[in-house]
């Protein structure tokens, strides 16, 4: 079965943060995680090369939560 | 602080108005944008820059110097003729030059040549045209400067450093004189896909502490200063435009990328101190036009000098030139001091309570003695520089 996009944001987001994938839930906020503006492009980064597309600015800045990334991951490839 | 007054005699530009002063100070002081379209490239997920207009190297420069100089040193070379002329004087003691990015141009292409052509090879002159040190070599090589010469790299701040640094060594007596300012030509495929994924430069244009604010621009050229021994300049029956009064610098020691407001009250502040006063009548803000920095300066504008003096960011017109801002923003201030108008900012749209300033979005004539031009860096760096006004010495 393939890994669902829930768990590979969660995968991404662990692997650009060195931290335990197990730490991350799906409601999770950037703000409890320590994830920082800076940190958030880092994701965005990984996140765009784990799926293949590009995010825009706007939508990369209004990211808040792990469920954010990955609806917003799930609308982009569907837009696809 | 004592020691010797300096004075600013004479000053050159390279910018995205054009080249030399005249173009850079119409449109400066009307605030009608360079902003445009990016030229050269393929679209980039921000369209526009302040690329330099009106610059052609043949006209500056014979071939074999260009296959030493690269355009970052160009556009420094340029602008340090003007500011020499301007000056009157032919025998400088020491430079110092302000870059973040060196030769941007020659290492896209020495990267082009390896990973994209598969040369085996690169161009031998890689090395001396991208050393962000290149256009200090070359200015003293140029006008025979053979004392104190040298580079600073702080990012964003590059060039508000090396003004103070040279200020430094003017009021000190180590000399008498001094060129100084920065220069950068960031107009390169790689690097400009560098800052398309830090995701700060806005999709439509700069608007500087405007509630509808999406990021910077970026700008290149550069802006170098002649600044002298106010006795010597007055001895010599120079004319002298301003004074550099005053010189502040701080470290956030916070963030990478994020500013801190205490770092900029306390570059202000010392800036103030050091120049014996309690206030200015105009601020030229960093005012990058992002979220983050408009406010932070702006709590810290309210912090050391109240809500009432006058702020604007002429980085709406000639767009973020990084180590080559605080130079162009130096001229700008200098400028607005000497024509008695406070350039206004830019492409503003909305007021934000966030960046509760007095923001001048239109040309406002009125006496001015003295400013602050604020650089504040990622990374923390911060510097600040007050010029005042020829009359008011």
């Amino acid at each position: 079965m393939p890994e669902d996009v829930m768990s590979r944001v969660i995968r991404v987001i662990a692997e650009t943060q060195r931290i335990p994938a197990e730490g991350i839930q799906p409601e999770s906020t950037f703000e409890e995680l320590k994830i920082d503006s800076l940190d958030g492009i880092n994701i965005v980064f990984g996140i765009e090369n784990e799926f293949g597309i590009s995010i825009p600015d706007d939508a990369a800045k209004s990211l808040r939560s792990v469920r954010d990334v990955a609806e917003g991951v799930e609308k982009l490839v569907a837009g696809q | 602080m004592p020691g010797n007054k300096v004075a600013i005699t004479g000053f050159g530009v390279v910018s995205a108005l054009g080249v030399g002063v005249e173009p850079f100070w119409n449109a400066v002081s009307v605030g009608r944008s360079g902003i445009r379209p990016i030229r050269g490239f393929e679209p980039f997920r921000f369209p526009n820059g302040a690329q330099v207009d009106g610059y052609i190297a043949s006209e500056h420069f014979d071939d074999k110097r260009l296959m030493l100089v690269d355009r970052y040193a160009q556009y420094a070379l340029v602008a340090a003729r003007e500011a020499v002329a301007m000056s009157g004087r032919t025998q400088f003691d020491s430079i110092v030059t302000g870059c973040s990015a060196g030769g941007q141009d020659a290492m896209d292409a020495g990267f082009d040549d390896l990973y994209k052509k598969a040369s085996p090879r690169v161009n031998p002159m890689m090395v001396p045209r991208v050393m962000s040190s290149g256009a200090a070599s070359h200015m003293a090589m140029e006008f025979g400067v053979t004392g104190p010469v040298y580079s600073v790299s702080t990012a964003c701040s590059s060039s508000n450093h090396a003004i103070g640094q040279a200020f430094h060594m003017v009021r000190g007596g180590m000399c008498d004189t001094a060129l100084a300012g920065g220069c950068e030509a960031v107009f390169s495929y790689g690097f400009l896909k560098a800052w398309e994924a830090m995701r700060v430069v806005s999709s439509d244009t700069c608007r500087p502490f405007s509630k509808d604010r999406r990021g910077l621009i970026l700008g290149e050229g550069a802006a170098m200063l002649v600044l002298e021994n106010l006795e010597v300049a007055q001895a010599r029956g120079a004319t002298v435009y301003g004074e550099v009064a005053g010189f502040g610098m701080s470290s956030d020691a916070h963030h990478i990328t994020q500013p801190l407001t205490t770092g900029a009250v306390r570059a202000m502040r010392a800036a103030l101190v050091d120049a014996s006063l309690d206030r200015v009548d105009y601020v030229n803000a960093h005012g990058t036009g992002t979220a983050a920095n408009d406010a932070s300066e702006s709590a810290a504008i309210r912090e050391v000098l109240g809500g009432v003096v006058p702020v604007s960011s002429t980085k709406s017109v000639h767009g973020h030139a990084l180590g080559a801002a605080g130079a162009l923003e130096a001229v700008a201030t200098l400028l607005a001091l000497h024509h008695g108008v406070i350039p206004p900012t830019a492409n503003f749209t909305e007021a934000d309570l966030e960046c509760d300033v007095d923001v001048v979005t239109q040309p406002r004539v009125v006496k001015l003695g003295s400013a602050l031009s604020n650089s504040f860096a990622f990374g923390g760096l911060n510097a600040v520089l007050v010029f005042t006004a020829p009359d008011a010495l």
